[in-house]
């Protein structure tokens, strides 16, 4: 018998050598108790958190919780069941309608997780002899969606107007095109110049998707996007979302004014051949969404920490993704993975959690500690999250000076 | 200018774009493998798919990577679309 899962020995075996050294197991972190948006305790130590999406602080609104306790308490703890069957309940529907409220669309479609609502959005959308275009950083999720459909996918240059031009220059004029765009791109937390690649696609005649997933909340006067903040709405045909960022829950959305846009319910197979969401979580969702809108307060303190944090880190000799805050992710720039994973065992061991990523989610083989923002972050927390960033360049011998 | 396109001569450039990314110094042949003997991960030939693309002004879709192992079918997809 031929062990299948042989294959997959170096990369057991790299992780071993680290375990064995006495690294700490950057996808072994555990939480014992969660205190806050921000706090939560790791290994006996009450940590700052500074690496979980939670960009809007509202996994512990006192509102979204009572609406998840109500719902868990009338409707039970699950639907077993899929969308297409028995598991549409009334507030899946009220978690579609907060939805197109927020958007501002005509259509809104729960799935279970983000990642199915890129998934089947993708797959489904473009089919055999149509052209999925896509940019070169685009999220896991997008790729897979790509691999599941049958359609020809065409990869541009990350972020380049130029290149997406020429690559959609190359495609028959006849066939079906859908380009594929991110707001934020979640690694280094760069913004994508939309305004300009949208008019390059509309100009095409292709259809535009465009994945908010980081920039729900945050982004634009009604928190809408990178789509609302450059000002194209009217020519995205589709933006995809999640509950698991900026909402606090967990689930993904697809929202469109697309006149034909229900028959998805009915041809995605990753909505279709799945349970629904469970009743508490659709119902926190739905208010946390309502919130959201109208978030001001909120969406300034975010920018504001973020700001701060950006600027005490290039102060600190450090080198970042972005030469500004375009967004609420922070990459710190390492040189390579075992200073990395020293540099990530370090913060931890001195009360800060951040996300330790590398080769080949990140892209052009960087490492990255890569930090995100919370509305609920103080400055307090701030200054000490900075401080610990220093003392833990110092003691894992970072040479600053050299990365900046 | 777009370059000639006998088989010949698309093999040797695919060599000439291969080379910066060849660290190992492996021998390149019609049957090197990118991912067996260059050990290229899936960036690196996407990044490569994208240079080959803009050489001969073609579409080379992702979805046709996973026939294309070796050096030699790369170019024999190249001269069937460089036309």
């Amino acid at each position: 018998m031929i062990d299948l899962l042989d294959k997959f020995d170096p990369i057991a075996g790299e992780r071993q050598a680290y375990l064995d050294a006495g690294g700490r197991d950057p996808v072994g972190v555990v939480m014992t108790k969660v205190l806050s948006p921000t706090r939560a305790v790791i290994a006996g130590r009450e940590t700052i958190l500074m690496g979980t999406y939670n960009y809007m602080g509202m996994t512990f609104d006192p509102d979204v919780i009572a609406a998840g306790e109500a719902a868990l308490r009338d409707f039970g703890s699950g639907t077993t069941g899929s969308r297409s069957l028995n598991g549409t309940y009334t507030g899946h529907r009220a978690c579609e309608d907060a939805l197109k409220e927020f958007y501002g669309t005509k259509h809104a479609m729960v799935f279970s997780t983000g990642y199915q609502a890129n998934l089947g959005v993708v797959s489904t959308l473009a089919g055999r002899g149509d052209y999925v275009i896509l940019d070169a950083d685009s999220h896991a999720s997008i790729y897979d969606g790509c691999a599941m459909g049958n359609a020809d996918i065409v990869r541009f240059r990350h972020n380049s107007v130029e290149d997406l031009a020429k690559r959609l220059g190359r495609l028959p004029p006849e066939a079906g095109k859908l380009v594929i765009l991110e707001g934020v791109y979640s690694m280094l937390g760069d913004i994508a110049p939309l305004k300009e690649m949208v008019a390059v696609a509309k100009a095409a005649g292709a259809m535009v998707l465009v994945d908010e997933a980081h920039a729900m909340g945050f982004f634009g006067e009604h928190g809408r996007g990178v789509t609302e903040a450059a000002g194209v709405e009217a020519d995205v045909d589709f933006i995809i979302g999640t509950f698991s960022k900026s909402v606090g829950t967990v689930g993904g959305f697809c929202v469109s004014n697309h006149p034909k846009f229900e028959v998805l319910r009915l041809v995605c197979r990753p909505y279709v051949f799945t349970a629904s969401l469970p009743p508490a979580v659709v119902a926190s969702a739905a208010t946390s969404i309502r919130k959201l809108m109208h978030g001001g307060d909120k969406r300034a303190r975010l920018w504001e920490a973020t700001r701060a944090m950006h600027a005490g880190l290039i102060a600190r000799g450090f080198t970042l993704g972005t030469r500004t805050a375009e967004s609420a992710i922070l990459a710190v720039i390492m040189p390579d993975q075992a200073t990395t994973l020293a540099m990530w065992q370090a913060l931890l061991e001195r009360g800060v959690y951040v996300n330790f990523a590398r080769p080949p989610a990140t892209p052009t083989g960087v490492y990255l500690l890569r930090c995100s923002l919370c509305a609920e972050h103080t400055a307090d927390e701030i200054a000490t999250i900075l401080q610990a960033f220093d003392d833990a360049a110092t003691a894992v011998g970072v040479d600053l000076r050299a990365a900046a | 200018m777009t370059p000639p396109t006998t088989r010949d001569t698309i093999f040797a450039r695919i060599l000439g774009l291969i080379a910066p990314l060849n660290k190992k110094g492996v021998a390149l042949t019609e049957t090197t493998s990118f991912s067996g003997d260059l050990e290229m991960d899936s960036l690196t030939v996407m990044d490569l798919v994208a240079n080959i693309e803009d050489e001969w002004d073609i579409v080379l879709p992702l979805n046709m990577l996973p026939e294309l192992e070796t050096v030699g079918q790369v170019a024999d997809a190249v001269a069937r679309l460089a036309k």
